[in-house]
């Protein structure tokens, strides 16, 4: 890694001011937003009750979706690296339905879809439609696509080839991932979780649609921002917006400090 | 001994037919081809990693053509070393031993044992990132012996290397091969090399191998550092 400081550059500052820019930008919308608001109102949304659930609501079924995308993104990344197979790239372009669809369109699709026989049948076991488990759903459809990416990159960047000596000193083909290529895919492992969490922490258009606004059954921080900000409580809005930028930042700052010490 | 019979193998318009290669037990054998004439998937089909379409695989007069890699007594060693980024050196020497259960102390053993013939007693606690080219193809070469294989298949493994290390590990190659008893293939696409190490030289060009040269056994020690 070269230290910055080593040598003025041309080519060093261009890069810098480019990034420099853009964090000053997102700076300053934070603290726009900051200043709009007071601590007494954001006092006052810490402790309302609704927030509270929202704001446990929208950590449990963030990481429960987060670890379901691994769940998938491990070993369909895995899948799409280390094969190949007729149609590999149709299958390619239909993970990757979720990223290109309007976020809105997914929440119909998981509506109209637990409409039909075989969506009924699911809902006998664990009802999804404007409940709990639909947010879980309705975020997992969009974060688990971008984990199949990263997961897919991660894989496509380490070689086949120790796992395959791995397999001639005595592994089966599952172990030599399981001892050998998983461990290797730690720092891409955490990097797929973090990008699926914070996904699926600011997942607004499915879970508004299919999983609805019912205060202290399905509402979350993102759609806790709509409903203040639709009810004309700009302040409100602005405040659990600000509680958003927080959470995120904290849990995603712990992830990655978590994915590099391993 | 290594025999590989009529082995048959396609992937689009790639071709290998009736190719047919022995090796007699103890002997080093060198097998040459340039770049993409299919001398890693010939080694691929000896380790169990590609399922030929056609032929037999034997190693040490036992039919292993349908025999998962763990289950053939090969050791393998590629190119690059391929090191399991996240273990030592000595997690790589006992990774073998630890499949097989072995018990603690034995493992500890054969760790420490290999490690002095190899030189890396040294390294032991490093990882794969602290290595030099050399000594990444010294543990290879390590992780491969540790469970005894019949048969040790090396893969282009002085190529990544400068001229001093090469001869160095050339002799070390020459001198485990020759103590462990051991079956040797080695592919390489330098002729001097090959003539360095081989008691026996085969030639992989256009989907046939040609014997080129045989020497008696025994002889085939004339590693020296001045080898051209």
């Amino acid at each position: 890694m070269m230290a910055l400081s080593a040598r003025f550059s041309w080519f060093w500052c261009g890069i810098v001011l480019v990034t420099g820019l853009y964090l000053a930008f997102l700076l300053a919308l934070i603290v726009s937003t900051a200043t709009y608001t007071t601590a007494g109102h954001l006092w006052a949304e810490l402790r309302s009750g609704n927030i509270r659930f929202s704001i446990g609501l929208s950590l449990v079924s963030a990481t429960t979706s987060a670890l379901l995308a691994l769940f998938l993104a491990v070993p369909a990344g895995y899948l799409l690296s280390r094969t190949r197979f007729p149609g590999k790239t149709w299958l390619e372009a239909m993970l990757d339905i979720p990223i290109v669809l309007p976020p809105t369109v997914v929440g119909l699709c998981l509506l109209v879809f637990f409409q039909t026989p075989a969506g009924q049948m699911i809902e006998r076991f664990i009802s999804f439609t404007y409940t709990a488990a639909g947010v879980v759903l309705a975020q997992f459809v969009v974060s688990a696509a971008f984990a199949v990416r990263v997961m897919h990159g991660v894989f496509d960047h380490l070689s086949a080839r120790p796992e395959e000596v791995a397999m001639t000193l005595g592994c089966s083909r599952g172990r030599a991932v399981w001892l050998v290529t998983l461990p290797a895919a730690k720092r891409g492992i955490f990097a797929a979780f973090s990008l699926a969490w914070g996904r699926s922490l600011g997942e607004f258009g499915p879970v508004l649609v299919f999983a609805g606004i019912i205060r202290r059954k399905t509402e979350v921080l993102s759609t806790s921002i709509y409903l203040e900000y639709t009810s004309g409580h700009l302040e409100a809005a602005v405040a659990v917006s600000l509680l958003m930028v927080a959470l995120a930042m904290l849990v995603l700052v712990a992830v990655r400090t978590a994915g590099e010490k391993v | 001994m290594i025999h590989l019979d009529s082995i048959t193998w396609q992937a689009g318009a790639f071709r290998l037919e009736n190719l047919t290669l022995s090796v007699p037990t103890g002997r080093y054998a060198v097998l040459m081809g340039r770049t993409g004439c299919g001398k890693t998937t010939l080694v691929e089909i000896l380790c169990g990693l590609r399922r030929p379409q056609g032929g037999r695989v034997l190693i040490a007069d036992r039919d292993v053509t349908h025999e998962p890699p763990g289950e053939r007594g090969v050791g393998y060693v590629p190119q690059d070393g391929a090191m399991f980024p996240t273990m030592t050196v000595r997690e790589h020497l006992g990774f073998a031993l630890r499949l097989r259960r072995r018990p603690a102390d034995e493992i500890a053993r054969r760790v420490g044992q290999l490690a002095e013939e190899l030189g890396i007693a040294a390294l032991l606690d490093r990882k794969p990132q602290g290595l030099s080219g050399g000594e990444r193809q010294r543990v290879a070469l390590g992780r491969a012996l540790a469970a005894q294989p019949k048969v040790l298949v090396l893969d282009e493994p002085l190529s990544a290397l400068d001229e001093d290390l090469r001869d160095d590990l050339a002799v070390l190659l020459r001198r485990i091969q020759r103590e462990h008893g051991i079956t040797a293939l080695h592919i390489t696409h330098s002729r001097a090399e090959a003539l360095q190490l081989a008691d026996l030289m085969f030639r992989l060009a256009d989907g046939r191998i040609t014997e080129s040269l045989a020497r008696p056994s025994g002889t085939g020690d004339r590693v020296k550092s001045d080898t051209p």
